[in-house]
């Protein structure tokens, strides 16, 4: 079987030049908008505080080279697909690469972001509160590679696309399932790695506010940003059953296009709680720098809070898993 | 390979319900989750509140959470019933 008529090495060449070029493309986007606002938030730190100076501008660049690392992810998958060799050629495998690419270009996104927030924000901190530099830096350590979690997520999946046997499996709906696939994880991260970041930028103003709450406002933090991590779990679930489970063939457009829209669903579901489990826990986090003594109450409202707005995640799961097993 | 109508009817329901239930779940993941920040800020400035601000918070998401059934009920309606 063969597709727009080309050849099945053509195919799959083209396939993999444009799932390179969006790995890269729109794994780009992410760190260059997180260093960024990293860069911004050391002027201002500068300002402020001119004599330390060189702790904030060494902060500025350990900061950014974490936050660089979602765009290395990129940058390695799409060297991998530029150059890979492709032994078994045809219309599963050019998918697979295809979903590769555009699993690690989105997935690439909120990370980025995501970790700038924390540098930048450590940067303003430290020109706060000189005196604790070294505990902000290592708290800012802590949040941005949590915030990376969700980007080395995306790069499991891209790798598990890139070198997956394409076997015997049917084109169709098997080439749709791996699409899928790749956006249910590489969307889904966008949320997760931002949230992820708000609640570690306000941690590292925490921690200058009141250096001695540093134990709970860490712990908060991490509590917070683990749940935030959740939709981009659920994302991966979803790939990893549409990567393995195994389709009858079926030439039918709905099975195909069935099997798309799972992974569009979570991808895209995913994004909104991510976003809004991260807003809830740079709340608490924030507060409980303020209001140590109360830090078990905010806890425990952060985590309702979280409950209630990771609903429409698990709905979008629900969809997801009705259209690979019942429909 | 030729489509036929009722085939292409399926594909395009199934594909909406992915983009109903994918596209609306944004909204109120955002919404709720900036409700529970500034309950969180709530509680801070005025603790002894916390069971009021717990159930303010709670009757305000469940408002947000809203869209996100709609969504799920159109999803559900476009994979059983349409």
């Amino acid at each position: 079987m063969t597709l727009l008529g080309l050849d099945n090495l053509t195919l799959t060449q083209t396939a993999a030049y444009v799932g390179g070029a969006a790995a890269m493309g729109l794994g780009a986007i992410g760190a260059a908008t997180g260093e960024g606002f990293t860069a911004s938030r050391a002027s201002e730190a500068i300002a402020r505080n001119e004599e330390h100076a060189g702790d904030i501008i060494k902060n500025m660049l350990v900061g950014q080279a974490i936050s660089e690392s979602a765009s290395i992810f990129s940058l390695v998958i799409a060297i991998l697909l530029l150059f890979m060799d492709m032994p078994d050629p045809g219309i599963v495998k050019a998918a697979s690469l295809l979903a590769a690419g555009l699993c690690m270009g989105f997935g690439a996104i909120g990370s980025g972001v995501g970790a700038g927030l924390p540098a930048g924000r450590s940067c303003l901190a430290i020109a706060r509160q000189p005196a604790v530099s070294g505990r902000i830096t290592t708290n800012m350590l802590i949040g941005t590679a949590v915030c990376q979690t969700p980007a080395i997520f995306a790069m499991v999946v891209a790798l598990i696309l890139l070198f997956k046997p394409a076997g015997g499996a049917a084109a169709f709906p098997t080439s749709a399932a791996l699409i899928g696939a790749g956006l249910s994880t590489g969307l889904a991260a966008i949320g997760s790695g931002y949230g992820g970041g708000m609640a570690a930028g306000a941690s590292c103003e925490g921690v200058a506010r009141q250096p001695e709450t540093t134990t709970a406002v860490t712990t908060t933090m991490l509590v917070g940003q683990a749940v935030a991590q959740t939709p981009s779990v659920f994302g991966l679930l979803v790939s990893f059953v549409l990567m393995f489970r195994s389709f009858p063939e079926s030439t039918a457009l709905s099975a195909s296009v069935g099997l798309l829209s799972a992974g569009l669903c979570m991808g895209l579901g995913g994004i909104g709680p991510g976003i809004g489990n991260g807003m809830t826990a740079e709340g608490a986090v924030r507060w409980v720098a303020r209001r140590v003594d109360y830090s078990g109450d905010l806890m425990r409202i952060m985590l309702v809070g979280q409950a209630v707005s990771q609903s429409t995640a698990i709905y979008a799961m629900v969809v997801s898993l009705v259209l690979i097993f019942v429909v | 390979m030729a489509i036929e109508g009722a085939e292409l009817v399926k594909a395009a329901a199934l594909l909406g319900a992915g983009l109903s239930m994918g596209l609306g779940a944004i909204g109120p993941g955002v919404g709720e989750g900036m409700a529970a920040a500034k309950a969180c800020e709530a509680i801070g400035q005025n603790p002894k509140e916390a069971g009021l601000l717990t159930r303010t918070m709670l009757v305000g998401q469940a408002v947000a959470e809203s869209t996100g059934i709609y969504s799920l009920v159109i999803a559900l309606l476009l994979l059983f019933v349409v």
